[in-house]
């Protein structure tokens, strides 16, 4: 777990409209939190070429849209956003794959590369 | 008086006219509505934060009333149509009639998982995928993928045993009826269905493919189901629940129905067996 992943989330936890999103993300990314259905540490980040395409994983950082229910946690495909969601049992879904949850947000960006067979993603949009 | 039937048991021309209306909805743009709050509700709805469409107690009487909604809209272009129930535990490989061309059309072809019979088929025109995810513009099947397989009638009765409704957290993690029927937990039956039709019906803008309706309206049904089986069990949360829509509380988008509301469907619809 980074620092500035812990930073975040208690952050993200201290301010009223992030409450939510912060409860979330403390559960998974602090490591004294006794959550035993949650892994301890948050996930990893990562970036690499899968089936030919970049996916990149991490600290969500500012300027985004209010998409996000990762926990502060974004993950793109060749530069473009995918929507992810973490379960309270700390497993991970997204716009994609949205019925059937994965282990890490890694596995979650290689289906949905799977998935896509090749389409890109379209821009990010709430309603 | 709407009577929803078990699609198997459609005639020829109560196919036709539900295809039909169908195509009208997309032809003036309002099948596409359905999609976009659909998708709306999956992006914003989530386990610790403000829960209405999924994930959460007010799952069932949410899609009972968008269900409903779109029902209507379908009637308002025939008034014959009422929406059919596919009971998945019966009607469980890709060989069914529900996949003929003259109904539904069958699973997509390997190369990009495109449909290509029936009236959702890109090639008529008359289904171009508008609200989405990815670039694709066609209908996309998988089904059964990697020889998945539907919840069998064994696994939907034990989920209609349990007896209580939902349990705290109200949300994926919870025990009871409403998320085992979900899916988060346990032997998952409709979050099953969704990934083993694939395609659009894997992703946040499942109702993209019709098969959405008919998964949902047997998912309401195995709710009627269950409360026959279980009259002194009542919708849970009762009330002061944070985040999550209590009995009595009023659901987004409507604003004007509450989960209370929604328990008795015999006002809107009967189902042609007894329930």
């Amino acid at each position: 777990m980074s620092n500035i992943t812990r930073r975040r989330a208690l952050g993200v936890a201290a301010g009223a409209a992030g409450a939510a999103a912060g409860i979330a993300l403390a559960g998974s990314a602090v490591a004294d939190a006794p959550r035993p259905a949650v892994p301890a540490a948050g996930p990893t980040s990562f970036d690499e070429v899968y089936q030919g395409r970049r996916i990149k994983g991490g600290p969500a950082h500012g300027g985004h849209h209010g998409g996000h229910h990762g926990g502060g946690y974004s993950v793109t495909i060749d530069g473009e956003e995918l929507h992810v969601m973490q379960n309270a049992d700390g497993t991970w879904i997204s716009v994609i794959n949205h019925y059937e949850p994965v282990a890490t947000p890694k596995a979650l960006a290689r289906a949905a590369v799977r998935e896509l067979q090749g389409a890109p993603l379209v821009p990010l949009t709430l309603s | 008086m709407t009577v929803r039937k078990n699609q198997a048991a459609l005639t020829a021309d109560e196919k036709r006219r539900f295809i039909n209306a169908l195509l009208e909805l997309k032809r003036s743009g309002r099948y596409d509505t359905f999609v976009t709050t659909h998708n709306a509700f999956i992006m914003s709805d989530t386990d610790n934060g403000d829960r209405v469409g999924h994930r959460s107690p007010s799952f069932l009487p949410w899609h009972r009333r968008f269900l409903i909604e779109f029902e209507q809209a379908l009637q308002s272009v025939d008034a014959t149509v009422a929406l059919p129930y596919w009971d998945w535990t019966a009607d469980r490989t890709s060989r069914s009639s529900l996949w003929a061309p003259d109904f539904l059309g069958g699973t997509g072809r390997a190369r990009d998982g495109q449909v290509l019979d029936g009236a959702f088929a890109r090639s008529g025109n008359r289904w171009t995928i508008t609200v989405r995810v990815d670039g694709r513009d066609y209908l996309r099947r998988d089904l059964g993928a990697g020889g998945r397989q539907l919840p069998t009638r064994a696994e939907v009765d034990s989920v209609l045993a349990m007896e209580t409704y939902d349990t705290a957290p109200w949300n994926s993690s919870s025990d009871g009826f409403r998320n085992h029927l979900e899916g988060w937990r346990g032997v998952n039956l409709h979050n099953r269905v969704h990934v083993w039709v694939g395609g659009q019906m894997g992703t946040g803008v499942s109702p993209n493919d019709p098969v959405f309706w008919m998964h949902h309206a047997f998912i309401d049904k195995l709710w009627a189901d269950w409360q026959a089986r279980h009259p002194r069990s009542p919708y849970l949360p009762a009330a002061g629940t944070a985040n999550v829509v209590d009995l009595r509380d009023t659901m987004r988008p409507w604003n004007d129905v509450t989960p209370a509301d929604m328990l008795d469907h015999t006002p809107h619809y009967t189902f042609d067996t007894a329930a």
